[in-house]
């Protein structure tokens, strides 16, 4: 990942450049933090094999060594490089003796007079005693060993075994621990926590956990020697080096500007049970904590919300509550992405979230006067009142210019016609157009009573239907029985009588009135006709 | 062995289209489109698999797809469909449709052409102007065919400026998708569980046939049409369902597979080996359907690609008046038939929003900010 952010650098303009690589330091930085708590914390290595863990850790981190190394030895004479005593220092730097044994050898090749010297370091550098996994020996042999390697060596400086060279006494030096000689080479080291290794190596090899953070300390303040204050890096390590978990996170929340690190390193401590000691005193925990912030913060982004789902999945706590908070908020441009929405909702069984996604695209499309569309999300999102609200404009739009709209979704409303009576009474009152439309009178005469008699249709619309009702009455043969006729009369009846008495009707009103009385006279009329013809039709066939 | 190559491209794929090969030429795809959606900036970009040369040392192939060029789109991609060799025409989320040419020579995408109301709910020149998705394009040079959210059907001609044709309130709920039948009839799905078939050749604005499925109305996401034999249609709904229908008879599907957990968002027959059909849905896979019934020993091959399932089905129309020598394996029962479906992603992502076939070449594009690309679909 990081190669590919230095091509990005090489490649793209300097304002790019600068960009990609303040986020490389970053990430970097993240990467030698998560490093090291995996160390500390989650291997919790013993003394020993943890100056191991930490020289990996450094080498893995001060990597400039790499490039240096395939420098030299891609030279005609390494040995002569400018740069051959820089590798070999590094090298000793971080306890590849290996390596840097094999540079002497090719330093002795060429200049017999050093050989000898060459040859001694060599030799030290290849017994010093360390602890190889899977070597039984205990620390107290080690330390033992180490000890009278340690000795040696203090013997050749003494003896001024390598007085002719400095360059090789500087390493028997760094090989002592000496602290002078390690900050002579504060530039190879570039960092205290490299100091801080390279001087445990040579120093203190069976560093146990617990003193970690007094030499970490020390190292820090030598390193610095006052010239500069630490920064929130050197502070976040510290606080590692301290065992100081909390502090850890505290300070990494602070330094860095987004929860990403914060919150998957806290998941991990958490997952090792680091953390259960600690409770916040608001919200559930500190993983939970966190990983909401950043769940919340994957929400605000535009495209990455849907990531955010599957954190909020893993807070057993806030989780659920917090995702219904932020699920609603999703701007909802197109109906794709609102289905999406709507998937992650069904999944979940949150149901008042569906509801309330599909009333607000319901609301949407009444807005944009697309009625099939409200009407489908109504039902979609079970909510009676809504179907009620866009039925009743079906049926007005229907009164205003004597059709119907999107039959093509009313006609085919099936079982979810029974969301709401309006509904009902739309999908009936459009059975009734269609039977009326194939002359099947008689059905759709009965239908026609039925949603009058049992109150489905709204008072409102009651002479709507009456007026509907005229031109059966007109045909020539007899459609309404006597018995219906009665009740069709009942119903003109409870509509005229029910009707409030006005104050001062104006001229528009009186004109209205005068239709409405019309209206009424001629149903009066057709009515009692019908059920003259019907009286007479009934009295003959029971005649007959 | 099925090989499948992922991409990460920063961006969510709404659509991935191949570009189609020359008629007659023997090259295999190496061409594709894909569009991104949810993005501040979306993105319609051209990628190419070439470079047949450059096997690595196992003999395999470089499979990586390399950005030829791109250009901004004005909102999400809707949909993507290649009108020519160098033409791709895009639906945007604002309603507008797009007409990119993309030059060989210096390897740039500009804008050919635009309608840029296309689809509306309040009219261009109203001051309560608000645009409607168009969702579905099909082309058929030079003829294109656009549908939209607000229900409405557009038949454009490559440079003309207004539309041909259009049809206002053609659907009263969303129109998802739409293809063509025959020449010049289309075929739309709609949110409430239809199929329409229309034909410009009538006027007014009915359909000249309605087919739906019972009862339930889910909504229809997808269509695509047999490529030899027109009467059949696959169609995929919002419970994953996959419909096989034959639209010279009955107004009910043929019969009804159950697949995917979450809504199919395409669904697309094998253009030159029509016996296999490919989905892709939200739930995060993307299938192969096999129905070829001569090949018992070969399906043992696509076994190998990843879980193999081979479901059960019901028909629910058992016609036995179907009796013509050329049957389509679509149109027999599939309760007699075994239909071998194999998922081709290796492991489940984020919604598979697109796929497309092309030869032995299979591109899709997921949410998970992936392309996944392979080119030894039947080896």
């Amino acid at each position: 990942m990081e190669e590919m952010h230095q091509v990005a650098i090489a490649a793209k303009d300097p304002a790019s450049g600068r960009q990609l690589s303040s986020q490389v330091s970053i990430l970097s930085a993240m990467e030698l933090i998560w490093n090291l708590c995996e160390i500390l914390f989650i291997e919790v290595a013993p003394a020993g094999p943890l100056l191991l863990h930490l020289l990996d850790w450094v080498r893995l981190h001060v990597c400039e060594v790499d490039s240096l190394s395939a420098d030299v030895l891609g030279s005609e004479n390494p040995s002569k490089h400018e740069n051959f005593w820089k590798l070999v220092t590094v090298l000793v730097l971080q306890g590849r003796l290996d390596e840097a044994r094999q540079m002497l050898s090719k330093e002795a090749d060429t200049s017999p007079t050093s050989a000898g010297m060459c040859r001694i370091l060599g030799d030290l550098m290849r017994t010093m005693p360390i602890l190889s996994p899977g070597n039984t020996q205990t620390l107290t042999e080690l330390e033992l060993k180490w000890q009278h390697w340690h000795e040696e060596c203090e013997r050749h400086l003494q003896d001024g075994t390598f007085a002719a060279s400095p360059h090789l006494e500087s390493l028997c030096k760094i090989m002592l621990g000496d602290e002078a000689a390690l900050l002579e080479q504060k530039e190879l080291l570039s960092n205290w926590y490299h100091f801080l290794v390279t001087r445990l190596l040579y120093s203190h090899p069976t560093v146990k956990p617990i003193d970690l953070h007094f030499y970490a300390q020390s190292s820090l303040d030598l390193f610095l020697g006052g010239e500069s204050s630490p920064e929130p890096l050197d502070n976040i390590l510290m606080a590692a080096f301290e065992f100081d978990i909390h502090q850890v996170i505290k300070e990494c929340s602070i330094a860095l500007s987004n929860w990403w690190f914060v919150a998957h390193l806290t998941d991990l401590l958490d997952h090792c049970k680091l953390l259960q000691s600690h409770n916040l005193y608001f919200g559930s925990n500190m993983r939970e904590f966190l990983l909401l912030e950043y769940a919340s913060g994957l929400f605000a982004h535009h495209s990455l919300w849907q990531l955010g789902v599957d954190y909020f999945d893993y807070c057993p706590e806030l989780g659920r509550v917090s995702l219904e908070l932020h699920i609603e908020r999703i701007p909802l441009n197109t109906e794709q992405k609102a289905l999406k929405v709507l998937r992650i909702c069904e999944q979940r069984q949150m149901t008042e979230q569906v509801r309330s996604i599909c009333k607000i695209l319901a609301m949407k499309a009444v807005r944009n006067n697309r009625l099939g569309s409200a009407l489908s999300w109504s039902i979609r999102a079970k909510d009676a009142a809504f179907a009620t609200l866009v039925s009743d404009r079906f049926l007005r739009d229907y009164c205003e210019r004597g059709c119907f709209s999107d039959l093509d979704l009313i006609d085919n409303l099936g079982p979810a016609m029974m969301l709401s009576d309006r509904l009902t009474f739309l999908g009936k009152y459009r059975e009734f157009h269609r039977l009326y439309g194939e002359k099947r009178f008689v059905d759709a005469a009965s239908l026609l009573l039925s949603l009058m008699t049992s109150q489905i249709a709204p008072r409102s619309f009651w002479m709507t239907l009456l007026t509907d009702a005229l031109p059966l009455l007109e045909q020539k043969q007899v459609i309404f029985s006597a018995e219906q006729t009665y009740e069709l009369m009942r119903c003109l009846e409870d509509l005229t009588s029910g009707r409030p008495e006005h104050g001062e009707p104006d001229a528009q009103q009186l004109q209205d009135d005068d239709i409405e009385t019309t209206k009424v006279e001629m149903l009066r009329l057709a009515l009692a006709r019908n059920l003259a013809g019907a009286i007479i039709r009934e009295g003959s066939l029971e005649g007959s | 062995m099925e090989e499948i190559y992922a991409k990460f491209v920063s961006q969510k794929i709404s659509k991935t289209r191949w570009r189609p090969v020359p008629p007659g030429s023997l090259q295999t795809a190496e061409t594709f489109t894909t569009g991104s959606w949810d993005n501040e900036e979306n993105y319609v970009s051209l990628w190419s698999i070439g470079d047949f040369g450059n096997l690595d040392s196992d003999g395999g192939f470089e499979g990586d797809p390399k950005l030829l060029c791109d250009i901004r789109h004005h909102g999400d991609v809707m949909d993507l469909q290649f009108f020519d060799q160098e033409r791709i025409v895009a639906a945007s989320s604002t309603g507008c449709v797009t007409i990119f040419l993309h030059h060989p020579n210096n390897q740039t995408l500009s804008v050919n052409q635009q309608w840029t109301t296309a689809h509306y709910h309040t009219g261009p020149g109203s001051p309560s102007y608000s645009s409607a998705p168009c969702t579905g394009i099909v082309c058929n040079n030079p003829e294109i065919v656009t549908v939209g959210e607000d229900g409405r059907i557009n038949l454009f001609r490559a440079d003309y400026k207004e539309a041909v044709r259009t049809i206002d309130n053609a659907d009263s709920s969303t129109l998802h998708a739409v293809t063509f039948l025959r020449t010049p009839e289309i075929l739309t799905v709609n949110s409430i569980g239809q199929l329409k078939i229309w034909d410009f050749r009538q006027q007014g604005n009915e359909p000249s046939q309605i087919l739906s499925l019972t009862g339930d109305r889910v909504p229809l996401h997808c269509v695509d049409r047999h490529p030899n034999q027109q009467h059949v249609v696959a169609t995929g709904g919002q419970d994953g369902m996959l419909s096989i229908w034959d639209v010279r008879q009955g107004t009910m599907p043929f019969s009804l597979l159950k697949a995917h957990e979450a809504e199919m968002w395409e669904v697309h027959f094998h253009p030159s080996n029509p016996d296999h059909l490919f989905t892709c849905s939200e739930d995060g896979s993307l299938w192969h359907w096999d129905a070829s019934t001569d090949v018992p020993e070969k399906s043992s091959l696509f076994h190998q690609g990843g879980r193999t399932s081979t479901f059960l089905s019901h028909s629910i129309s058992n016609q036995a008046n179907v009796h013509q020598s050329l049957i389509s394996s679509w149109l027999t029962d599939p309760a007699k038939d075994r239909i071998d479906i194999t998922s081709l992603l290796p492991t489940r992502t984020l919604s598979v929003n697109s796929l497309d076939v092309l030869g032995p070449c299979l591109v899709c594009g997921t949410d998970a900010e992936a392309i996944y690309v392979t080119r030894q679909l039947f080896s």
